[in-house]
């Protein structure tokens, strides 16, 4: 790191691009002989097809053809029963993609979509989750692969001789991710080759998933993902856009064209499976916490299981020497849940930093001050140092920052006219990991610089941020560089996923920087005389090698709210975040990132939630005009900082993520603040106002 | 999408006369509620007969007092016209609280009233609704019912009608002026909108083929005292779980007379009339408001999931009306 582009506030390089409209996604790629595919929704819970009726839709003109089970090209089982698409006549779950009707227009598509007439026989189903569901037990392990309980000490005795004891239920519902652009693909086949145009976090996991369910060499499919309409999460893999256009491109031996309608969007691509977590907190009267047990339940499908890591969270927060956490899952009639914005680690905060609200009030100490004491001198399970922990530094500066300190702790003490106003705190933290990567670097006959990664922009900035890694890496500016991701050509790479994006590729991108610069030093002359010079490297071994240690993010929020006394609606006056994540390349894109992931803890805590059907076994706000989240004039004031932070365990950048400690702690800061601007608790997301109404006594 | 035609109109006679003649025509203004519903498959029209090229986007002041709005006049047209915000500020605050600022631009006066309910089954054809396809139930009766009616359902349908401007028309007495195929007529905005009873299918009064051409209000000078309180479960871009229209005419501190009319409560846009009589002749205060409330819920019937109405509806009348009696409405 010489010339310093690293940490500038450099605009998104193709942000012109975008917001001209001249940026290409996954659909808008001129195709000669293009089709258009449309997705056929399953139209019961649980059952199996027993006939398709193609021929009204056949009849329509412009239709090409309508692709099922009876007639689809075959997939080999993979390991994603999900994406098994059109393969068998048996629905899992109401709105399971079970058709794909393809036609020379888009209009003749969506109606032939609707013509054609499908026969079930239909049993029964379950798709709400409780705390006594029969079918409640304990996965082998949850993800992406700890211990599904764990304990130290013992709880029971811990909290039975504990003075003060808290005990309480937070309930969750369905989290939809809505990234703007839905899943949506291109696909051609040429000679063989698959080629996809697709909207996802990772060109090169999609690649290997279609090689593996179309029986091809890797080679044989590539995966270009130059521009991607937001993820959060829901793009992490190979999802049914991309098979259902493959699957119809074959059938029809012409590129296909598919996007997801939003309504296909609520389920068949996964969502934040709904919790049911119970916490119990113990302490002394100084609020020593003696012994944390965090219960936790969700739900997978019948197609696979998916356990979330909901009660993980606890197992490094806070100090205590009895200890105990588990999870538990029942198979529902329901699409699996996937990843959505920092998966278990966003709802399982959202109980515990209640918790430690309700305890706060309890032991009568203040929020940010019970924290402090909380926090851990090691990690409380592994018994090992954190590369960097600074929770309680984040806490002090928020607190500084916000005003926290002429805060008068009794609920319901502050009346601004007709709204209740309050606030409320709440600690965050994120694992820092790293994934292994490739990359090139190449020096060019012009003086200018190659690299070359199969990262992906999801809109983030990470393609910015990784040319200013890389001009700093070689050491000239950032103009003379080029950087190429976005297409399962360019040496792999992992997702854009748990916040290890930047932590990854920039690792491979600067070890290939050096690797050049190493390579030029011994070229005579010190540069590429007669053509291109390119270094290659991957970080498998590096990454591999790298110890085993406890590594988070962490961030401290603070919110204020007001209530309306009447009504019970809530509005946030003012989020602060302030968060310790390593190095920051870029503090625009970074910024954004924390923000935007503040303002979807509020959408989390105050406005979304799939309310589902029970008879019908779907989510019935199934569009963004009922299923509400969060508009602009919802977010009044919101700020994030963060502190300076240097951790040489981390990865050569220094960086530990950013895409996900921004919503962790959100809600129970808002719920908490919530509480102090009502005394009325709510344990059941989302805060709306009818949980809220008529505190004054006048509704 | 199902194929149609697409016919722009000389004029309106000749618009109500294709409409007359062609069973499946429907009328396209904005689209913007009725291109929606065309993609899910709930309206399926062979015929769009464009009626935003007709001569009905003025809005007139009429020689006694009041105010003609013609019925393809935009919504942010009209909230931002002088004498609406001077004369009517309840209809201009409705209109701004509805939709988003790039929908008031393409959403006109005539469509905004006859927009279809927002129930969430009406509008996904795989589930049951009476409204969409008679006979075939209502799945919202004892489904998720907490945005849906509390007052004058029926068993065949507790849909609510959505229209945030309808309720301030309601209050301030607009008469709507249709062309029918037998002809002009005027229906009071009060009648314009049909309870579910037997038929949730039939949602106006109107005769088929029937277009609005203008909106006519009344000189009403008390309704420059007037207010719209629209509460709603984000800052913006959110339907109404509660609304209230209210027009305030005090003579010292007794009601000398009122107008209210209440949104999300009914399959109708609802005109609060005995709430009216109770505070009529009476010292306002905000007790009085709130009985007045209760008396026009009291024959409320509450579903399942939204008896949290009554009580927001309440709050929201006596907020409505004192800020009014006050002076001081909020923005
Ligand atoms: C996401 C979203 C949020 C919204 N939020 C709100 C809100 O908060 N409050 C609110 O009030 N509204 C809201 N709306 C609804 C919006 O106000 C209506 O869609 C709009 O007013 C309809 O007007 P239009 O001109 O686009 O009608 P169109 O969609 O063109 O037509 C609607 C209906 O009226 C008929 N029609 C149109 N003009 C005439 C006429 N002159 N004579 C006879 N029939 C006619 C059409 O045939 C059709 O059946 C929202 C809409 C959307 C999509
Ligand atoms: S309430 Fe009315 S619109 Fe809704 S499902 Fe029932 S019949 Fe249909």
């Amino acid at each position: 790191m010489t010339t310093g582009a690293v940490g500038q506030a450099y605009p998104r390089l193709e942000g012109r691009e975008k917001v001209t409209g001249a940026a290409r996604y996954a659909v808008e790629y001129p195709v000669d002989g293009v089709t258009y595919g449309w997705a056929v929704p399953a139209a019961v819970v649980r059952g199996r097809i027993t006939r398709v009726d193609a021929a009204p839709a056949l009849a329509l003109p412009g239709v090409l053809s309508v692709v099922h089970h009876g007639n689809a090209p075959r997939l080999a089982p993979g390991p994603e029963p999900d994406l098994w698409l059109l393969q068998e006549p048996a629905v899992h779950y109401r709105g399971q993609l079970i058709a794909v009707v393809v036609a020379t227009s888009l209009e003749a598509a969506r109606e032939g979509a609707r013509l054609v007439r499908i026969d079930y026989d239909a049993g029964p189903h379950s798709t709400v989750l409780t705390a006594d569901h029969p079918g409640l037990y304990r996965p082998d392990q949850v993800n992406p692969s700890y211990p599904t309980d764990t304990a130290e000490g013992d709880f029971d005795a811990g909290y039975a001789a504990a003075p003060v004891r808290m005990d309480a239920t937070y309930r969750t519902p369905a989290y939809h991710n809505n990234p703007m652009e839905p899943h949506a693909t291109t696909a051609q086949w040429r000679d063989g080759r698959l080629l996809v145009h697709d909207s996802n976090q990772g060109a090169a996991p999609v690649q290997a998933t279609l090689a593996e369910l179309f029986e091809l060499p890797r080679e044989s499919v590539r995966v270009i993902t130059k521009h991607v309409g937001g993820g959060f999460g829901g793009k992490g893999y190979a999802k049914a856009a991309v098979v259902l256009a493959a699957l119809a491109a074959r059938q029809v031996d012409r590129p296909v064209r598919l996007a997801l309608t939003r309504q296909q969007v609520f389920g068949p691509v996964g969502y934040r499976t709904p919790t049911i977590q119970r916490v119990r907190l113990a302490a002394d009267t100084d609020g020593r916490l003696t012994a944390i047990c965090h219960d936790a339940i969700s739900q997978t499908s019948t197609l696979r299981e998916f356990a979330e890591q909901t009660a993980v969270y606890t197992r490094s927060m806070y100090a205590a020497p009895h200890r105990r956490t588990t999870h538990r899952l029942v198979r529902l009639d329901v699409p699996t849940p996937f990843w959505m914005r920092a998966p278990g680690e966003c709802p399982g905060a959202y109980a515990l930093e209640s918790a430690m609200d309700e305890l706060a009030t309890v032991v009568g100490i203040d929020p940010v001050e019970l924290r402090i004491r909380n926090d851990p001198a090691v990690d409380p399970e592994l018994g090992r140092p954190f590369t960097s922990r600074n929770l309680v530094a984040c806490l002090r500066d928020g607190a500084r920052r916000f005003g926290w300190a002429e805060r008068d702790p009794t609920p319901r003490a502050r009346r601004d006219g007709r709204w209740l106003v309050g606030t409320g705190v709440a600690g965050a933290s994120y694992p820092a990991r790293s994934r292994a990567a490739a990359a090139t670097a190449t020096a060019r006959r012009d003086g200018g610089f190659l690299v070359r990664i199969d990262a992906t922009d999801i809109g983030t900035g990470a393609r910015t941020a990784l040319w200013q890694v890389a001009a700093d890496a070689l050491g000239v500016p950032p103009e003379r560089v080029e950087v190429q991701i976005g297409d399962s050509d360019l040496p792999p790479a992992g997702v854009a996923g748990g916040s290890m994006g930047t932590a990854s590729w920039s690792w491979a991108v600067i070890r290939a920087c050096e690797a050049l610069r190493a390579k030029l030093r011994d070229t005579p002359g010190g540069g590429p005389s007669d053509g291109e010079v390119t270094a290659e490297v991957s970080t498998a071994d590096e990454v591999r090698d790298q110890p085993a240690l406890p590594r988070y993010a962490y961030g401290a929020h603070f919110a204020e709210v007001r209530v309306d006394a009447d009504t019970g609606e809530v509005r946030v006056n003012r989020l602060l975040g302030v968060f310790a994540a390593g190095r920051v390349v870029n503090p625009t894109t970074a910024r954004s990132q924390l923000i935007g992931g503040m303002t979807m803890g509020l959408s989390m805590a105050l406005h979304e939630e799939g309310v589902l059907d029970e008879r019908y076994g779907d989510w019935v706000n199934h569009d963004l005009a009922t299923y509400h989240i969060t508009g602009c004039a919802d977010v009044e004031r919101i700020e994030a900082h963060w502190l300076d932070e240097r951790d040489g365990e981390l990865n050569p950048a220094g960086v530990k993520g950013i895409g996900e400690i921004g919503i962790v702690g959100t809600a129970a800061a808002i719920t908490n603040a919530v509480h102090h601007a009502t005394g009325v608790r709510i344990r059941d997301l989302p805060v709306r106002l009818d949980k809220l109404i008529g505190l004054s006594g006048l509704a | 999408m199902r194929p149609f035609r697409y016919h722009r109109p000389a004029g309106v006679a000749e618009a109500v006369a294709v409409l007359a003649a062609e069973p499946q025509a429907a009328y396209l203004a904005g689209g913007t509620n009725l291109v929606d519903l065309m993609k899910l498959g709930v309206q399926r029209p062979d015929l769009l007969v464009d009626v935003t090229r007709l001569p009905l986007d003025a809005v007139e002041e009429l020689p006694g007092g009041g105010l003609r709005i013609g019925a393809t006049v935009r919504n942010s047209d009209l909230a931002a016209h002088p004498v609406v915000r001077r004369d009517y500020p309840v209809l201009a605050r409705a209109l701004l609280a509805a939709a988003s600022g790039q929908l008031r631009n393409l959403a006109t006066t005539g469509g905004n009233l006859l927009q279809r309910t927002r129930c969430v089954y009406f509008q996904d054809t795989g589930k049951a609704c009476n409204k969409r396809e008679p006979g075939s139930g209502c799945a919202a009766r004892h489904g998720q019912n907490r945005d849906l009616a509390v007052l004058d359902w029926s068993d065949l349908c507790v849909a609510t009608h959505p229209s945030d401007l309808a309720v301030a028309l309601a209050a301030l007495d607009a008469v709507v002026e249709v062309h029918e195929p037998d002809g002009p007529r005027d229906v009071p905005l009060a009648a314009l909108h049909r309870s579910p009873g037997e038929h949730p299918e039939r949602e106006t009064t109107l005769a088929r083929g029937a277009l609005i051409t203008a909106v006519r209000l009344p000189h009403l000078p008390a309704a420059r005292r007037s207010a719209y309180l629209k509460v709603r479960d984000r800052a913006s871009f959110a339907f109404a779980v509660g609304s209230v229209a209210a027009v305030l005419d005090l003579d010292g501190d007794v009601v000398r007379d009122v107008r209210l009319a209440y949104g999300a409560v009914a399959h109708r846009p609802w005109r609060a009339y005995r709430a009216e009589e109770e505070l009529r002749g009476r010292p306002f205060s905000p007790q009085l408001a709130a009985r007045a409330a209760d008396a026009e819920l009291a024959e409320a019937r509450p579903l399942r999931h939204n008896g949290f109405k009554l009580p927001l509806t309440r709050a929201i009348t006596v907020r409505a009306l004192t800020e009014l009696a006050e002076g001081t409405p909020a923005p």
